[in-house]
């Protein structure tokens, strides 16, 4: 792969409600190192794009490319692996936060890794959480607590593309700086991409490079 | 077989009819508003019941494999549309799925029962493979009408976790192993809660029709225990049947859950 070749490509993609066209001829490129910024009035779909994006729906015009090659040619739950979205409900399964986190490595997807309690304990004190975050029932989580719960689920997994839609929405004005600062420092290794929707558009300012206005292609 | 139990007559049949004005009375006094329903129901009842006895002489008249056994397709099919009335929602080929399961329990377990245990001559004698095959078909409608209703609303209530796990990698099995157990849990506790009180709370209805028709306690007891037998494993391959069909449906080979496939029954 070389440098200027996108990570993930979005080719005129289309998203239909009964009649309606939500969104049409959506163009755009996540490259290494990008932090994109998807903003729209509420109501446009950002959610269903990002869901788009990770065929958790399925296409009703248009083509995703990740690597430079079309979805057909990815086994789903691989690429799922790899380009990880997180969605703004974020739901625990039964258990601990612990349990939580371990428990998806269950999946065949990750059969060749293991569970890593260091690097859970170092993201948790960036977060200004201790280990005993860990113990806490999934259950009974704040909204704010699972969702940094769903994104150390999903960092610890090493995704190379990470679709956070409103990752902070549920957390204080401290949690949320501290979340923007582990985002910042995950995205400093090579090969990695991050499309962020948020409410919030000093967090646009302050976390992406660049947004792409999805309330242009409505 | 005539001189072992008293026949019936259509006076005495008359006056049972009595015991329903119970019912009517009580609904009545207390203002229920159930009379019109109890009368129609007793009615129907009735009316079902003598047709059948006079489909069931014919029958049993009948000594052509193709006769009986197209008598056993039209139950199988009433039984599989039938189980699927019962469900709350609906997707396109959930007809086609409930058939397809309660055809292919009923036709194993009846077959091999008919064949392989009791070993009845023919092997379609209708006499035998009618009653048998209908009581597998009544449980394995009820099973698949639990099984499949509970499997969708799993799903819609499950929505945020099987997309969670799909999102992170989960392949749809992963994801949804999860409902299509419970689903096959549910549709089988009638049958497993039935089985463990046979006898102390529930006298089974076939097993006194025996006894009643002069048969021997004993012999009306292992006909009893084979029946069950046949109805629990027609249960479960059936609700195994119909659950694996709606999750290949609704979880598609893309790995994604379609609950946009689903809709409400009635509408």
């Amino acid at each position: 792969m070389t440098s200027s070749q996108a990570l993930l490509s979005a080719k005129n993609l289309g998203r239909q409600l009964g009649d309606r066209w939500l969104w049409q001829g959506v163009n755009f490129e996540l490259f290494a190192g990008d932090c994109v910024g998807l903003v729209a009035p509420s109501g446009v779909g950002k959610t269903l794009l990002m869901r788009n994006l990770v065929l958790l729906d399925p296409f009703q015009q248009g083509e995703v490319r990740f690597e430079g090659k079309p979805l057909a040619a990815w086994s789903l739950p691989t690429y799922r692996s790899r380009v990880m979205y997180v969605p703004q409900r974020a739901i625990a399964f039964d258990g601990t936060v612990q349990d939580n986190l371990k428990q998806v490595f269950d999946l065949g997807a990750y059969r060749q890794r293991q569970f890593d309690p260091a690097i859970i304990q170092t993201w948790l004190a960036q977060l200004g959480r201790g280990p005993e975050f860990l113990k806490l029932n999934g259950a009974r989580l704040s909204g704010g607590e699972a969702q940094i719960l769903a994104l150390l689920r999903a960092l610890q997994l090493d995704p190379q593309v990470l679709l956070l839609d409103e990752p902070t929405a549920s957390l204080d004005a401290t949690t949320t700086a501290q979340v923007e600062a582990l985002l910042h420092d995950w995205l400093q290794s090579p090969h990695r991409a991050c499309l962020l929707t948020s409410h919030d558009a000093d967090q646009i300012r302050r976390v992406t490079y660049r947004q792409i206005n999805l309330g242009e292609f409505a | 077989m005539e001189d072992s139990y008293i026949v019936i007559s259509y006076g005495q049949l008359a006056l049972s009819a009595v015991l329903i004005l119970v019912n009517v009375a009580l609904s009545v006094a207390l203002q229920l508003g159930l009379a019109r329903s109890l009368l129609i129901a007793a009615l129907r009842m009735v009316v079902q019941l003598l047709l059948i006895g006079f489909v069931l002489e014919w029958l049993f008249t009948q000594d052509n494999a193709l006769v009986i056994l197209a008598i056993a397709l039209v139950m199988t099919a009433i039984a599989g549309v039938s189980a699927v009335n019962r469900t709350q929602r609906r997707f396109a080929g959930i007809y086609w799925h409930s058939l397809l399961s309660v055809l292919s329990a009923s036709a194993l377990v009846t077959g091999f029962a008919m064949v392989g245990i009791i070993r009845v001559q023919p092997w379609y004698d209708p006499q035998y493979l009618i009653p048998l095959m209908g009581m597998v078909l009544g449980n394995t409608l009820n099973g698949i009408s639990l099984g499949l209703d509970r499997f969708m609303e799993g799903l819609i209530a499950q929505q945020g976790q099987v997309e969670t796990l799909l999102a992170l990698g989960a392949t749809r099995w992963e994801a949804a192993h999860k409902p299509v157990r419970d689903a096959i849990r549910i549709g089988m506790i009638p049958t497993i809660n039935s089985m463990m009180v046979m006898g102390l709370v529930s006298l089974p209805g076939m097993m006194t029709g025996q006894i009643l028709a002069g048969a021997d306690p004993i012999d009306a007891v292992r006909y009893q225990i084979v029946i069950i037998f046949m109805i629990a494993a027609g249960a479960a391959l059936g609700i195994f049947a119909v659950v694996l069909l709606a999750y290949r449906r609704l979880l598609s080979p893309d790995h994604q859950l379609r609950l946009d496939y689903l809709e409400k029954a009635g509408q």
